[in-house]
């Protein structure tokens, strides 16, 4: 296994985009996911060559991250939000009756490769409490009704659109892709902003006031 | 009754908010043609005179931390923006974005301006792809309209604007770790001074500013500072984005005067969940010390919260009614810190491990009231002795809800465990889940 040509042109373009070339090494770790799905050693050496550093310096900094992935994750990593205000609104109970429904537990995966889970920490939507993301996108105001629906409809191969993201929801990898900085047209789609986000503009305009 | 005042937020409810077109329609862009008819220095002044201060959690006068900068030394100057949103509560900067990414972008070329840097960076949480997207397209459609590139609109200034995503780390929300984690290395504090005025990111004289706080700057260029500061209390000027969360009948973002009431808020919101009554709240993040029913009536202002015991933080309104465990919700936070502790200072890395490991034993009912006070005193060890304010916000909700809460504490060790059932704070308790 290597990089191809290709890989290795859309790393130069990365490194190009910084004043100093080690700024690079956050979205070549991204863009190393969005081809392996995770962090490879390959991926570390290449990276570590590409910037003039040694291998444990790229490692030094890919574990220091929690969005690098040591080990493969599922096609679709679903991230449940255990942060007190989610935990105690519904994340514990969401958490819970998801990995009995799975056989799973945190940072385990599905044996078809479909799923894997996470327990996150606050990812700013605590208005829209409690949230799930998966492959990072917004599942609002779950319940672990839904998110049984929400995995059982990703493993049939019919994974329902995020509540505040495009119209369909993308892999793992492709993902990574976008947050390596490649993107992926589809930046237009979805709402611009869900209830809770407008809940006091329409207050306000009902105030009378503007 | 204190009057919302969506500026921020004004144009939210349009579809196509996040476009180049939609943001144009609303008057965007024109305040960096006013700028660029100031100088500089005069666009500092300002920003100064307006009374701005960051609403990232700290407060620092923006204006005062763009003069900083020292001018005319031939060095590079960098712009960068803090996107990078976790301070559990924290939810405004992301939806900002999401709906309306052009404000930040047009916030950033006339900071970048006044401050003479040429190259700025957006540092974006990573957990986000969505948001990232949005700003990703809009920062493609602003060089593509020549208002970022070479000689934006004719004006001789030049600005390049790179977006930069995280991957999972709290800690770069704190300035320094985030420049450390823009170089290429773990995201780890700095020892200040200097301070990143004099030696940013790469070591050059740098600003690191909020989100909210570069958004506001086009409505002050257009509308003055003398409009700004007609909003506001007499030291924390302007409006700022509340985010009410929790046990609220509506939850969400409301736009209003610093100054305002969580009474205030809450009324408009519909009060707390129907049947319940309000226990404990953050004024700012779960780094704020918590608040109860007592402190309905602080002004939600930089002075007043600070002079009730807390901080105004990020203006994270986190609601818990009486059926949430205050020891529950304390281990739950505690248990971010220690997860989120970079290392780096042994107070912070060994700290809040010890932290979690009693306020475990005192949830699970193992404990006696000598806890308590090997507990506060485990906390004074570790507040203030670190290079940043994480552990401080990690040993701000033991002591907030042992003096609130003490009872509650005992209440465990009395009755060997958690009186509390979790499923009556969830929020589908009715639903049979």
């Amino acid at each position: 296994m290597s990089f191809t040509v290709e890989e290795f042109a859309t790393m130069d373009s990365i490194i190009a985009r910084y004043p100093k070339s080690r700024s690079a090494i956050m979205p070549l770790l991204h863009f190393v996911q969005s081809i392996d799905g995770y962090i490879t050693k390959l991926g570390i050496e290449t990276i570590a060559t590409k910037l003039d550093l040694a291998a444990a310096e790229v490692t030094a900094v890919s574990t220091f991250y929690t969005q690098y992935k040591s080990e493969p994750v599922g096609e679709y990593h679903v991230g449940i939000c255990t942060n007190t205000l989610c935990a105690v609104m519904g994340g514990d109970a969401i958490y819970e009756s998801i990995c009995d429904h799975l056989g799973i537990k945190k940072d385990q995966t599905t044996s078809d490769g479909k799923v894997s889970l996470e327990r996150i920490e606050c990812n700013a939507a605590c208005d829209y409490a409690p949230v799930v993301m998966v492959n990072w996108e917004f599942y609002d105001n779950q319940t672990p009704a839904s998110v049984t629906e929400l995995v059982d409809n990703i493993r049939m191969g019919n994974p329902p659109a995020p509540t505040r993201g495009p119209n369909s929801l993308r892999t793992w990898k492709q993902n990574s892709a976008v947050l390596a900085g490649f993107s992926d047209g589809l930046a237009e789609e979805g709402v611009q902003a869900g209830a809770p986000t407008l809940l006091g503009l329409e207050i306000a305009k009902s105030q009378g006031k503007k | 009754m204190t009057q919302l005042t969506p500026v921020l937020s004004e144009h939210w409810d349009e579809a196509d908010s996040f476009t180049l077109a939609g943001y144009k329609r609303s008057g965007g862009y024109t305040a960096l043609e006013k700028a660029f008819k100031s100088t500089p220095d005069e666009v500092i002044a300002l920003v100064k005179e307006s009374g701005l201060r960051g609403r990232g959690g700290a407060g620092f006068p923006t204006g005062n931390k763009w003069s900083f900068i020292p001018q005319g030394d031939n060095k590079a100057h960098y712009l960068v923006v803090n996107a990078d949103e976790s301070e559990p509560g924290t939810c405004k900067d992301i939806p900002l974005l999401m709906a309306d990414p052009h404000v930040l972008i047009e916030g950033m070329i006339i900071a970048s301006y006044a401050i003479r840097a040429n190259h700025s960076f957006i540092y974006l949480r990573g957990e986000v792809v969505h948001v990232f997207r949005r700003v990703q397209k809009a920062i493609e459609d602003a060089y593509a309209a020549g208002l970022l590139g070479k000689n934006i609109l004719g004006s001789g200034f030049d600005l390049d604007l790179t977006l930069h995503a995280g991957a999972g780390a709290y800690i770069c929300g704190e300035e320094t770790a985030l420049l450390d984690s823009l170089e290429g290395f773990r995201g780890q504090p700095r020892l200040r001074p200097p301070f990143p005025a004099i030696a940013g990111l790469y070591a050059m004289p740098t600003v690191v500013n909020n989100v909210e706080s570069i958004a506001s700057v086009p409505a002050i260029i257009n509308n003055g500072a003398t409009w700004f500061q007609s909003m506001g209390t007499e030291k924390s000027k302007g409006f700022t984005l509340y985010s009410l969360s929790g046990h609220v009948m509506r939850p969400g973002q409301f736009e209003a005067p610093l100054g305002i009431t969580l009474r205030e808020i809450l009324e408009l919101a519909g009060g707390v969940r129907a049947g319940h009554q309000l226990k404990f709240w953050t004024p700012g993040g779960s780094s704020t010390p918590m608040f109860t029913a007592d402190q309905l009536d602080v002004a939600l202002d930089y002075e007043d919260v600070a002079a009730a015991g807390s901080m105004l933080g990020t203006k994270a309104l986190q609601i818990f009614d009486e059926t949430t465990c205050v020891v529950r919700a304390v281990l739950r936070w505690v248990e971010f810190y220690k997860h989120e502790s970079c290392g780096k200072c042994t107070p912070c890395r060994e700290g809040t491990y010890w932290l979690v490991q009693m306020l475990k034993d005192l949830e699970a009912g193992n404990g006696t009231e000598a806890d308590l006070e090997k507990l506060l005193d485990l906390c004074d060890n570790i507040a203030g002795r670190s290079f940043c304010a994480l552990a401080d916000g990690a040993v701000a909700p033991i002591i907030s809800s042992l003096k609130y809460f003490r009872a509650e504490y005992l209440l465990h060790f009395s009755e060997g465990g958690c009186p509390f059932d979790p499923v009556a704070s969830t929020l589908f308790e009715t639903a049979g889940a």
